[in-house]
């Protein structure tokens, strides 16, 4: 009896060290990106702005562009090699029904137009944030990055790097479903 | 002759390319903000310090030149020079960047261990101390009349030794 106590005793720094173990592993096993942080603005409303459309100096948009159905928020720019990777998906996804706003951060206007036309542009309205001042208040820390705004303008979710066929169907389709 | 006009060129080079590079840090480095007092310099330069930069995850803002990194500065010097106090500009970028951009973390939920780990980890090792302590019967009452005698005796023989 004392015995089996003893050797209950002895195996508790062995059981705190498997327990620490796992708590450090399942992150590394699931592949999970310590460079993505989650979005501080999940569950509160586009912060107010106006920007220029892309295409039309004379055009403002504001926050109420994000009110009546659910859609994707994609930031972009023309210096950001995943954003060109990831082109080709938006269109797809586009062409599929899905209502993408898109917002052109911290970049050139000529150039951004250059990019649209060439690769075909899956936005129902391109803001253009020169500024990063709307990309401030998103808490935008790079590009891409895609927001999940729900029907009525709140930040559900926000997927940090390129949106692909893989990262759609496994994660992002479920989060995009369960919006309303 | 004309090795001596090579060596002389490439020194030349090396001079020109080393001037290059240090000018070019130089002038990396330089960025500068005027204040209207020395305490909101020093807000800026405290802010800047314990500001994380979101995209360099091991750097603080002051630290690092990513273009995100000069943004946040740019923005933190805004609103220093509005006259914010030291909390507000945190709590602006934390409302944005979330506690990810704060050196240091608050106590939530989530954090809570690293305050009362150690704390209870001290706490368990004392109570495993105390115990270990409590099942060790005292020594001296081991010791038979006999073995008391002989312990005594030995005890002067080296009293009695150490004075001769």
């Amino acid at each position: 009896m004392l015995n089996k106590r003893r050797v209950f005793t002895l195996l508790i720094p062995f059981i705190i060290f498997v327990i620490g173990a796992v708590f450090l592993a399942t992150p590394l096993l699931k592949g999970s990106d310590p460079s993505k942080l989650e979005s501080a603005l999940i569950g509160q409303p586009v912060p107010e702005f106006t920007l220029q459309d892309i295409y039309d100096k004379d055009k403002q948009h504001d926050a109420s562009i994000f009110k009546g159905q659910k859609m994707l928020l994609n930031v972009w720019a023309t210096w950001c090699p995943t954003c060109y990777a990831e082109h080709t998906y938006l269109n797809k996804l586009s062409k599929q029904g899905l209502y993408i706003v898109g917002m052109n951060y911290k970049d050139d206007r000529q150039k951004a137009i250059r990019w649209l036309n060439d690769l075909h542009d899956p936005y129902k309205i391109s803001l253009f944030d020169k500024s990063g001042m709307l990309g401030m208040d998103l808490g935008v820390y790079g590009a891409p990055e895609t927001f999940f705004i729900d029907s009525k303008g709140i930040i559900q979710y926000r997927h940090v790097g390129d949106l692909n066929e893989k990262v759609w169907n496994n994660k992002l389709l479920a989060i995009y479903e369960g919006m309303q | 002759m004309t090795l001596l006009n090579h060596v002389l060129s490439l020194t030349a080079l090396l001079l020109l390319l080393s001037f290059m590079l240090f000018s070019h840090n130089s002038h990396a480095a330089i960025e500068t903000f005027d204040f209207d007092n020395a305490q909101q310099e020093q807000t800026f330069h405290d802010l800047t310090k314990i500001l994380r930069c979101p995209k360099c995850q091991n750097q603080n803002i002051s630290d690092s030149n990513a273009e995100l990194a000069k943004d946040l500065r740019d923005k933190t010097y805004e609103l220093v020079m509005q006259g914010k106090s030291e909390d507000e500009v945190v709590d602006y970028m934390v409302a944005r960047y979330g506690n990810f951009v704060r050196y240091d973390p608050p106590m939530t939920p989530a954090t809570i261990f690293l305050w009362l780990g150690p704390l209870l980890f001290i706490i368990f090792g004392l109570l495993v101390l105390f115990r270990q302590i409590k099942k060790q019967p005292a020594k001296e009452t081991n010791l038979d009349d006999q073995e008391q005698q002989k312990l005594q005796q030995l005890l002067k023989q080296h009293a009695k030794d150490k004075k001769s």
